[in-house]
């Protein structure tokens, strides 16, 4: 949709945008190849997407390798710090910065219990919210990393009701994982016991769970489709019309069109396409888009961005709480100045 | 003449390579090597490259499985083990001579050990490729459990989901500041193949393969004849497995990365449809086997159909049903019998031995 | 006291879900040596049946059946077309069937999309040994034993029973004596299919219908079968009585995933040591 806006009203610097395609089926060596093809073959000026964090590592050196450009527009576990890479997405210092304070202050979720998908995100983000948790004045009961084939919690929840925190944290990912909220609302119920998650809604749990076992549920994103400002509305509409279906879009459908015009600012910026002049025009780019202004910082190449935590009401949509405004990517800029280091190119991990 | 080539396509029993066969090869090294890369760009040579690392995975199938009867689903193991030794070794010493060369012989170690428990345990055809199917299940999932920090040999992280990024292209052994670029490796994956294709058709001639297409068509006669089977399969067993390390190796080698999904059931079934499609009996079959699926799933990913599963369900139920013995041997067959015809010949007489 | 029905129905519950996925599988391996690698998408197919009849109005104790049957049906059409040629060819069958498989994985993919779907049970909750657990699960297992007591009695006590059992253990005389084996072999493929079909069902509420869940039990279900042996019932209730066992306790002592992987290298040891299956030496029984 960003594309066919651009070329609408003329173009990007006077030219018309082009847009290939390439489906990588969730596999690496397709993904390697593809990128290898769109960089050698296609020559095209920048690449955007893949979803896993693993498949955003295969792209990195190849990038890095024959001088492009890559914008990766998901949320992920944070610390990439890459010239030739651009996180448009939300990362952990500047979701979590937001949830847990919230969550445990607010609501009184001292107590917490982790469960994390057992991947490189996972790992991560579970460490973070341990640190945010221990910080805060809370206490972090137990880990437990999830595979993303495991769909029988029942042993899970067993040890949940034992340890029999306030509220539980979900770092789960994947269609194996929703099956977590419906056994949970079988057995423990969120009359007794909070969920709060980092990944909520990116699956579009909210829809395909029943209404009673996604109520209550808290989560940070950095754009829904029921936001109620007067640009996440325009964009949804926009977005329904064009797609001509209704499903909910949210933050990752929303990211692909705001890694393009974020992208497109920067190449207005820079007065040229080609991946190095717009590098140097990243930093402070900004577009203002359906969930609020979005600027990338240009010592991490990640992306300044409100973060709006809401609940999940009886309807499977979402309701406001609060919205946090313009939240910086902390946690990468702790470790990561591309200014001084340019060369980097390096995936920094936090430490307890 | 050229029927004695076809000849050779639909069923190559353990003769002699004729001199027109070895001709075939070194008109067929000819244009991988000298002509065809004066044609395509880097980004093909890369495409390309990819099909004959896998094509050494398939041809270390076809040899157990259409040479010596075993059917195994866990080839892939050993591609698995042979790129993460690879990676994790390389990464670690900073050379990657030794790397390379632990890639083969580890898995082979490996297979040795296996398939030491396998065969020796009599155990049947079928239940011999379960036996497989688990251990390829149980090392995907062990491999996916290592996302945590801990999970370390050397410096290096196993990264359990994600794999290993990053991995270093090889260098020349005799020059270590030089390492291989993406035509390099093309180069190197094709004379790989050429010599694993000759070395494996020249093996089959030997005593060695002669008794393991014996063990194929009537173990027990040959057990009765003096020979024993096992040691046979045995040996099959740990040179398939170090084909397939060594695909695995030069697969790391080419995209410079590693992950568990080398060791998927994913993976796994695109060697059994490559080999199949191909044809299981013959060694060229597969590599051509592999050369269409590869082309087709590729191909399929830049059309936006969204269905290469679906598409490729079709394929696997048309090349059991349709094509028993494989693309090669059928289209072998089908050419023999049109050479036949022209000749005069009597299609109804048996055909020399 | 609390701890042992905790380890009951962890136990309870594992053991119900193994047989719900693998006796479909056990009486079609029982009966034809057909290893079915579509197993898991017949057992995909079931959920989305009864989504999809769910979808369309029909409660659940309505919708399961029905899920049941359809696959039951679909799975008669396969046979026809495509296994019945194949009889006789071990692994071409289990390849064929692995075709299948895709085939359907990406049919639904196209018709329903990739996502996951689910229906909630109104079944609420019950208290096991001190904790709260889904009042499906007891659902789960009731309709385990009570598909094993179905199957036992159709095959002991009925006539078609007795034909299917007597084509099981010698086909050849079943047919000089006059029946049609081709058409048990169909039947016989028809009710595995509805039985795996009518477990997939039954798995909708807690697991939900996802295009790739298949994939996550036919590991399970086919280790289960051919460690159980040639004898469907017997051989499935204790195969997955051991995995079942030591899965669902590995599982509450550590992890799901090391309860996996557990369960894994038993039955590597089981089937070194029992190569036929646990009822391999068994000719007669069911």
């Amino acid at each position: 949709m960003a594309v066919d806006e651009i070329n609408t009203a003329g173009g990007l610097l006077g030219r018309p945008l082009e847009l290939i395609f390439y489906d990588a089926q969730s596999s690496n060596q397709l993904y390697s190849q593809y990128a290898t093809q769109a960089l050698l073959r296609d020559e095209v000026h920048a690449i955007h997407g893949g979803v896993t964090s693993s498949s955003r590592e295969v792209i990195r050196p190849i990038v890095q390798r024959f001088g492009g450009l890559y914008v990766y527009n998901s949320l992920y576990e944070g610390g990439v710090c890459d010239r030739r890479h651009v996180s448009t997405g939300m990362v952990p210092g500047q979701q979590l910065d937001a949830l847990c304070p919230y969550v445990i202050n607010e609501r009184g979720g001292k107590r917490g219990y982790i469960l994390a998908a057992d991947y490189n995100y996972g790992h991560i983000t579970s460490r973070w919210l341990q640190k945010y948790i221990r910080d805060l004045g809370g206490e972090d009961l137990a880990v437990e990393f999830i595979p993303l084939d495991v769909s029988n919690f029942s042993s899970v929840l067993a040890r949940i009701q034992d340890a029999k925190p306030d509220v539980v944290w979900s770092a789960l990912v994947g269609a194996a994982h929703m099956s977590f909220y419906r056994q949970f609302h079988s057995t423990i119920g969120k009359d007794e016991m909070m969920i709060a998650g980092t990944t909520y809604s990116i699956g579009r749990e909210q829809v395909e769970l029943s209404p009673e076992e996604g109520e209550g549920i808290i989560l940070a994103t950095s754009f829904y489709d029921s936001l109620g400002t007067e640009a996440a509305d325009d964009f949804v509409s926009r977005f329904h019309e064009y797609s001509g279906e209704t499903d909910y879009i949210g933050e990752y459908g929303e990211g692909g069109y705001r890694g393009l015009m974020l992208w497109a600012e920067a190449v207005r910026r820079a007065g040229s396409p080609e991946p190095d002049a717009v590098i140097e025009a990243l930093g402070d780019t900004s577009f203002s888009g359906a969930g609020g202004l979005y600027t990338i910082d240009g010592q991490t190449n990640h992306t300044t961005m409100n973060i709006h935590v809401a609940v999940q009401n009886d309807k499977q949509d979402f309701e406001a709480i609060q919205t946090f405004d313009q939240m910086d990517p902390v946690d990468t800029q702790l470790v990561c100045n591309l200014h001084e280091n340019p060369d980097d190119t390096t995936q920094y991990e936090v430490e307890l | 003449m050229l029927w004695f080539l076809f000849r050779d396509f639909r069923r190559p029993s353990g003769e002699r390579p004729t001199v027109v066969w070895w001709l075939f090869v070194v008109a067929v090294a000819g244009v991988l090597l000298v002509w065809l890369p004066g044609t395509l760009g880097l980004a093909e040579m890369l495409d390309l490259s990819v099909v004959f690392v896998l094509a050494l995975l398939a041809l270390s199938m076809s040899f157990l499985w259409g040479y010596s009867g075993m059917l195994s689903f866990g080839q892939t193991a050993y591609f698995g083990l042979g790129g993460y030794v690879y990676a994790v070794s390389a990464m670690n010493l900073g050379t990657t001579t030794v790397p390379f060369l632990l890639g083969v012989l580890l898995p082979m170690a490996f297979a040795l050990v296996v398939g030491y428990f396998i065969v020796y345990g009599r155990l049947s055809d079928v239940y011999f490729s379960v036996m497989t199917l688990v251990i390829t299940l149980v090392l995907n999932k062990a491999v996916r459990a290592t996302s945590g920090s801990q999970y370390v040999v050397g410096d290096v992280r196993l990264g359990g989901q994600n794999g290993i990024p990053g991995v270093p292209p090889l260098q020349v052994p005799w020059d270590p500041a030089t390492a291989l670029f993406i035509d390099d490796v093309y180069y190197l994956s094709v004379i790989l193949v050429l010599v694993a294709y000759v070395g494996l058709r020249l093996a089959l001639a030997s005593r060695f393969g002669r008794v393991l297409v014996g063990v194929r068509e009537n173990e027990k006669r040959l057990a009765l004849l003096g020979y024993d089977p096992r040691r046979y399969k045995l040996g099959a067993f740990v040179i398939a497995g170090g084909l397939a390390g060594l695909s695995g190796t030069m697969f790391a080698v080419w995209g410079n990365f590693v992950a568990p999904e080398m060791f998927g059931l994913q993976r796994a079934a695109e060697v059994i449809i490559w080999v199949i499609v191909g044809g299981k009996a013959t060694l060229i079959g597969p590599i051509v086997g592999v050369g269409l699926i590869q082309y087709l799933t590729t191909w399929l990913g830049t059309q936006g159909v969204g269905q290469v599963t679906l598409v490729l369900g079709i394929v696997l139920i048309a090349a059991v049903l349709l094509f028993r013995e494989g693309l090669v041997p059928t289209l072998g067959t089908l050419l023999l019998r049109l050479t036949r015809l022209r000749r005069g010949d009597d299609p109804n007489k048996r055909d020399e031995p | 006291m609390d701890t042992v029905f905790t380890y009951l129905y962890q136990v309870g519950f594992a053991v119900s879900i193994l047989v719900l996925i693998s006796l479909g599988l056990a009486l079609i391996f029982g009966m034809m040596k057909v290893i079915n690698l579509a197993q898991g998408e017949f057992l995909m197919l079931g959920a989305y049946f009864c989504v999809l009849t769910s979808s369309m109005g029909a409660p659940l104790w309505i919708a399961i059946p029905v899920a049941g049957v359809l696959v039951g049906l679909f799975g008669v059409v396969v046979e026809r077309t495509v296994i019945q040629w194949l009889y006789g060819r071990v692994l071409d069958t289990l390849l064929a069937t692995w075709g299948v498989s895709l085939l359907m994985i990406g049919i639904v993919t196209t018709v329903a999309g990739p996502q996951s779907h689910s229906i909630s049970s109104s079944v609420g909750r019950v208290v096991v040994g001190g904790f709260v657990v889904p009042g499906w699960s007891m659902v789960i297992i009731a309709g385990a034993v009570l598909m094993l007591l179905a199957t036992y009695l159709i095959l002991r006590f009925t006539n078609l029973g007795l034909i299917v059992r007597g084509t099981m253990q010698n086909p050849q005389m079943a047919r000089a004596l006059g029946t049609n084996t081709s058409m048990i072999y169909m039947l016989t493929f028809g009710f595995g299919s509805a039985l795996t079909g009518l477990g997939g069902a039954l798995l909708v509420p807690l697991f939900g219908a996802s295009p790739t869940m298949g994939g996550l039990y036919i590991g399970k279900a086919f280790i289960a079968v051919i460690s159980g042996g040639p004898l469907p019932l017997i051989g499935t209730m204790s195969a997955s009585g051991l995995y079942g066992s030591i899965d669902g306790v590995m599982s509450y002592l550590f992890s799901p995933v090391l309860g996996e992987i557990i369960v894994l290298l038993v039955a590597i040891v089981m089937l070194r040591l029992l190569p036929s299956g646990i009822t391999g030496g068994m000719r007669k029984g069911i």
